[in-house]
C-alpha cells in the first residue's frame, strides 16, 4: 500500500498589518512610488499555507555627514557620495533600494551639533535627490532625537516618511510629530516580546493608527546576540499570527548598523588571519545577518554596504518565487 | 512522540505495589515520564506496556551518526520547530566537497586547508565537520584512490556522493573502521544501494524529487530492505523549495509522527544557488531551518568563519546563555595603579572586551559582574547590572585592596548609571567608557591615574 503524504499546514487566524511608506503625487507627496510591507498570513515563505502579499523591502542607509567611524569597506564602497547625502541617495536607488534610511548623526564633522533647520534641510534635499520612501532616524539621545524630528516631521508634510526611534522612555514627541505631519513611526524595544508590545500599546494610545507604526524587535548581528533577536522576532511573528493584535506590526531590522560596528567587518589588521578575506567577510557578515532575520520575519532591512543589497534582492526575489 | 504521566499510568498495573521504590503507580508514572525513573523498576509491568513505552520513547527524527577514526557527527533528535520552545540539540555538520576529477594536487589542498581550520570563538574551537567527496568520473578505481588519500590527510567523517554501488563498494574498502554517510539511494538504484548499506552497516540517504510522497514511498522500500539509519534528501534545491520541503520534513515528523520521515535531512546549497555568495546564504538557511547534513561546495574562511559562528549562535541554549564567572579578571600584569573596567558576565560581552583589551597591551582589571549571563543594555534594562549591583561586586571582591586609585569605568551604553553608581561607591569616581569594545584601545590609551 503506497503511501500519501498529507502537506502539514497550520492554521494561522491572525495576519501582519499592511503599512505603506511613501507618498505619489496623488497622495499629497513626491514620490516617485510608495512600498506596502506587511500583510503576511504564513510564517516568512511559506507559500503553501498563507500569503505573503508583500517582499521584504530592502533600506539602504545613509547618513547626513561624513561618516568617519564607519568600516574602511563601506567608505571604499561608497567613495566621495558619503559626503553628500543626497548624491548616497541617488546612489543607493540605483543600486536597487527600495527604501532610504537617513541617519542624523547629531553632529557634523566639525563635532557642532546639529540644528533643526539644518536636520530639515537635509530631509529635503535628500527627498528631491531620490524618488523613494524615506526612513530617518535621530542620533539617539532623547532631547535632540526630538527636537530633530519635529523638524524633519514638518519639513517632509505629505511624504510619508518613518520616524525613529520610539522607545520606552522617549516617544511622545516623536508621535506627536508623526500625528501633526501624518507620517508613521517605529516602535524600537530592547529584544522583548512584552516590551514591544507594550510600547505598540502607548504608541496607539496617542491615536496614531496601527498602520503607521513599524516595530524594531533590536537585531542582533551574527556573533553577537542575533540568536535572541531571532527568536524574539519568531515569537513576535508566530503571536501575530495567532491573532495578538499588538504583535501585528511589520517588523524593521537595522541589519548594517549592527553588523558593521563588529571587529569581523571593521578590522582588516591583527585579527585571526582564520578569519580570511576582510572585504568578503565584511559583507558576508552582514548579508547572513540579513537572511536570518528574513527568516524569522523581518519585513524591512536596513543595510550599508551595496554588495550586501545585491545578494539579498536576489535571495527575497527567489525566495517569493511562488507567492 | 513522548507519552504524558497520565498516558503511561493507563499501561501500568494501578495495583499500588511499591516494589518500584514509589508510593503508587502514578508516582511512579509521572517520574518516568519526567525521565527521572526506569520502566524496568517495575517487575509486573505487561509486555503491551514495555512495547507501547518503547515505541513512544523513539525520537521522532532518528539520530545518526557517522564517523571518521577520531571524529563523528551527530545529527538528529531533534524536539521543536522553533529554538525559543526548548533549544535545538544537534547542530547540523558543515562538510566541503571535493570531485574525484579535480586535479589531484588541488584536491589535497583543499582538504589539507579545510581539515586544519579552525577558528576561535567565544572560548571555543571552531571546525568544518567533515568531507563528501563525489564520483564525478564514474570511475570505481579512481574514486578509491581519491577516497583513500581523502583519509590520509584528513581524519574527519565522510560523505560518498556516487549514483554506482560498485564504485561505492571500492570506495568503502578504503574506509575500513569507519562509518560514511552513502549518498544517494534513488527510485532507479535504490535496491542495490540499500544492499551495500546493509552489508557494511552504514547509513544511507534516500533522494527524492521534490515530492514528499514519492520520497516516503522510496523510504518505505528502503525499511524494508531492513535498514534503520536512513538520511533524506527531499530534492528540492532552489532558496524557496528548500526552505518549504525543511519545513514540510520538520512539522510531519515532530506534529504529525510521521515516522517514514522522520530523520535528518542532507542539503546542498550551492547546487541550488547562482553565485558563491547566494551558496553561503542559503547554508544560513539550511543551518536556521532545519539542515543535518549541509555540503559546501567551497572551503573558504571568509565564508567559513561566518557560517560556523551562525550555527554555534542557532545551536546555542536559549534557556542558558554562555556565561562567565563573575570575579576580577587580570589581564598583562596589573598594578594598584592600572584601570579598573567593568562589564557583564554573559559570555560574548565578556570575550569581546577581553579580546580589545589584550589586543590595546595595557595591564588592565576588569570585573565582571555577575548579570545573569545578560549583555550590558539588557542587563541594565533588567536591573541586573545597575549602581547597586556594580557596587555590590566592587566590595564582594575587595576591589578596594588591590586597586589604590578609586576610578571605575563603565561601559558607554549605561553612562546614565554613572551618579547613582557614585552615590554608591562613596570616594569612588565613575568614569565613562566607549558605548563598544572595539573602542577600548584608543580609550584606554589615553587613560591616566
Amino acid at each position: 500500500m503506497p503511501v500519501t503524504v498529507e502537506t502539514p499546514t497550520e492554521k494561522w487566524t491572525g495576519s501582519v498589518r499592511k503599512v505603506t511608506l511613501g507618498a505619489t503625487a496623488e497622495q499629497g507627496g513626491t514620490r516617485a512610488r510608495t512600498v506596502t510591507v506587511g500583510g503576511e498570513t504564513t510564517l516568512p515563505f511559506l507559500h503553501f499555507e498563507g500569503k505573503m502579499p508583500n517582499p521584504p523591502a530592502i533600506a539602504i542607509e545613509i547618513q547626513d555627514y561624513y561618516p568617519e567611524d564607519w568600516s574602511p569597506l563601506l567608505k571604499e564602497a561608497w567613495g566621495e557620495a558619503l559626503k553628500d547625502p543626497a548624491i548616497w541617495a541617488e546612489r543607493a536607488e540605483g543600486y536597487g533600494a527600495d527604501l532610504i534610511t537617513l541617519r542624523l548623526r547629531g553632529v557634523d564633522n566639525e563635532d557642532n551639533e546639529t540644528t533643526p533647520e539644518e536636520a530639515a534641510t537635509t530631509v529635503k534635499n535628500v527627498l528631491a535627490a531620490t524618488g523613494l520612501p524615506l526612513i530617518v532616524r535621530g542620533p539617539g539621545q532623547a532631547e535632540l532625537d526630538n527636537e530633530l524630528l519635529v523638524a524633519v516631521a514638518e519639513a517632509a508634510k505629505g511624504e510619508r516618511i518613518a520616524l525613529g526611534l520610539c522607545e520606552g522612555k522617549n516617544y511622545r514627541t516623536i508621535v506627536a510629530a508623526a500625528l501633526a505631519h501624518d507620517q508613521l513611526v517605529i516602535s524600537s524595544t530592547p529584544m522583548d516580546v512584552n516590551l514591544s508590545k507594550q510600547l505598540i500599546i502607548l504608541i496607539s494610545d496617542m491615536a496614531l493608527p496601527l498602520d503607521r507604526i513599524l516595530m524594531d524587535p533590536t537585531t542582533g548581528a551574527l556573533g553577537y546576540g542575533i540568536e535572541y533577536g531571532y527568536s524574539v522576532m519568531e515569537r513576535l511573528r508566530i503571536a501575530a499570527l495567532t491573532g495578538d493584535t499588538m504583535t501585528q506590526q511589520p517588523m524593521i531590522c537595522f541589519v548594517g548598523e549592527e553588523s558593521w560596528r563588529q571587529k569581523e567587518s571593521k578590522a582588516g589588521e591583527g585579527v585571526p588571519e582564520a578569519w580570511g578575506d576582510w572585504a568578503k567577510r565584511g559583507v558576508t557578515w552582514e548579508a547572513m545577518t540579513a537572511t536570518t532575520v528574513l527568516h524569522s520575519g523581518a519585513d524591512i532591512v536596513t543595510i550599508r554596504h551595496p554588495e550586501t543589497g545585491e545578494i539579498v534582492k536576489g535571495l527575497i526575489g527567489k525566495l517569493m518565487a511562488g507567492s | 512522540m513522548p507519552l504524558s504521566g497520565l498516558e503511561i499510568y493507563k499501561l501500568l498495573p494501578k495495583t499500588n505495589c511499591k516494589e518500584c521504590g514509589f508510593p503508587t503507580c502514578l508516582a511512579f508514572a509521572m517520574k518516568l515520564a519526567a525521565k527521572q525513573a526506569e520502566l524496568a523498576a517495575c517487575p509486573h509491568v505487561s509486555e503491551e506496556a514495555q512495547a507501547a513505552l518503547a515505541a513512544a520513547a523513539t525520537p521522532p527524527i532518528r539520530l545518526i551518526t557517522i564517523s571518521s577514526d577520531g571524529r563523528k557527527i551527530e545529527v538528529g533528535n531533534e524536539t521543536v520547530m522553533f529554538r525559543h520552545e526548548k533549544t535545538f540539540y544537534h547542530e547540523p555538520g558543515l562538510l566541503v566537497r571535493v570531485k574525484d576529477t579535480q586535479p589531484l594536487e588541488e584536491f589535497e589542498e583543499v582538504i589539507t586547508k579545510a581539515a586544519s581550520y579552525s577558528v576561535e570563538r567565544v572560548g571555543m574551537k571552531l571546525n568544518v565537520s567533515g568531507f563528501a567527496v563525489e564520483n564525478v568520473s564514474g570511475d570505481p578505481a579512481l574514486f578509491a584512490e581519491r577516497v583513500e588519500a581523502l583519509r590520509a590527510r584528513a581524519d574527519l567523517p565522510r560523505v560518498l556522493i556516487s549514483k554506482d554501488p560498485a564504485a561505492m563498494e571500492a570506495a568503502l574498502a578504503k574506509l575500513q573502521g569507519t562509518v560514511p554517510l552513502l549518498y544517494a539511494a534513488d527510485k532507479d538504484n535504490w535496491q542495490a544501494m540499500a544492499e551495500l548499506a546493509k552489508k557494511h552497516n552504514l547509513p544511507l540517504a534516500v533522494r527524492g524529487q521534490n515530492d514528499l510522497t514519492a520520497l516516503a514511498n522510496l523510504v518505505e522500500q528502503v525499511k524494508q530492505a531492513g535498514l534503520e539509519d536512513i538520511v533524506l534528501d527531499p530534492g528540492a534545491r532552489g532558496p524557496v523549495d528548500t526552505l518549504i520541503s525543511l519545513t514540510q520534513l520538520r512539522r510531519l515528523a515532530l506534529k504529525k509522527n510521521f515516522r517514514l520521515l522522520g530523520y535528518p535531512i542532507i542539503t546542498f546549497p550551492g547546487e541550488g544557488a547562482a553565485s558563491e555568495a547566494e551558496e553561503v546564504v542559503l547554508a544560513a538557511q539550511h543551518i536556521a531551518k532545519y539542515g543535518g547534513f549541509i555540503v559546501l561546495d567551497r572551503f573558504d574562511p571568509a565564508t567559513m568563519y561566518p557560517l560556523l559562528t551562525l550555527r554555534l549562535n542557532i545551536y546555542t541554549d536559549p534557556q542558558k546563555p554562555i556565561q562567565m564567572e563573575p570575579g576580577i579578571y587580570e589581564f598583562g600584569e596589573p598594578t594598584a595603579d592600572s584601570p579598573l573596567l567593568t562589564t557583564t558576565n554573559f559570555s560574548l560581552t565578556y570575550f569581546s572586551v577581553a579580546g580589545e583589551v589584550e589586543s590595546s597591551g595595557k595591564p588592565c582589571w576588569l570585573l565582571v559582574c555577575d548579570s545573569e549571563g545578560m549583555s550590558v543594555l539588557t542587563a541594565w534594562a533588567a536591573g541586573n547590572f545597575d549602581a547597586e549591583v556594580i557596587a555590590k561586586m566592587v566590595k564582594q571582591f575587595n576591589i578596594e585592596e588591590k586597586i589604590a586609585h578609586r576610578r571605575i569605568v563603565i561601559p558607554g551604553l549605561v553612562a546614565v548609571i554613572s551618579g547613582e553608581l557614585e552615590d554608591e561607591l562613596s570616594g569612588w569616581e565613575v568614569l565613562v567608557g566607549p558605548r563598544e569594545a572595539v573602542d577600548l584601545p584608543v580609550y584606554l590609551k589615553l587613560w591616566h591615574t
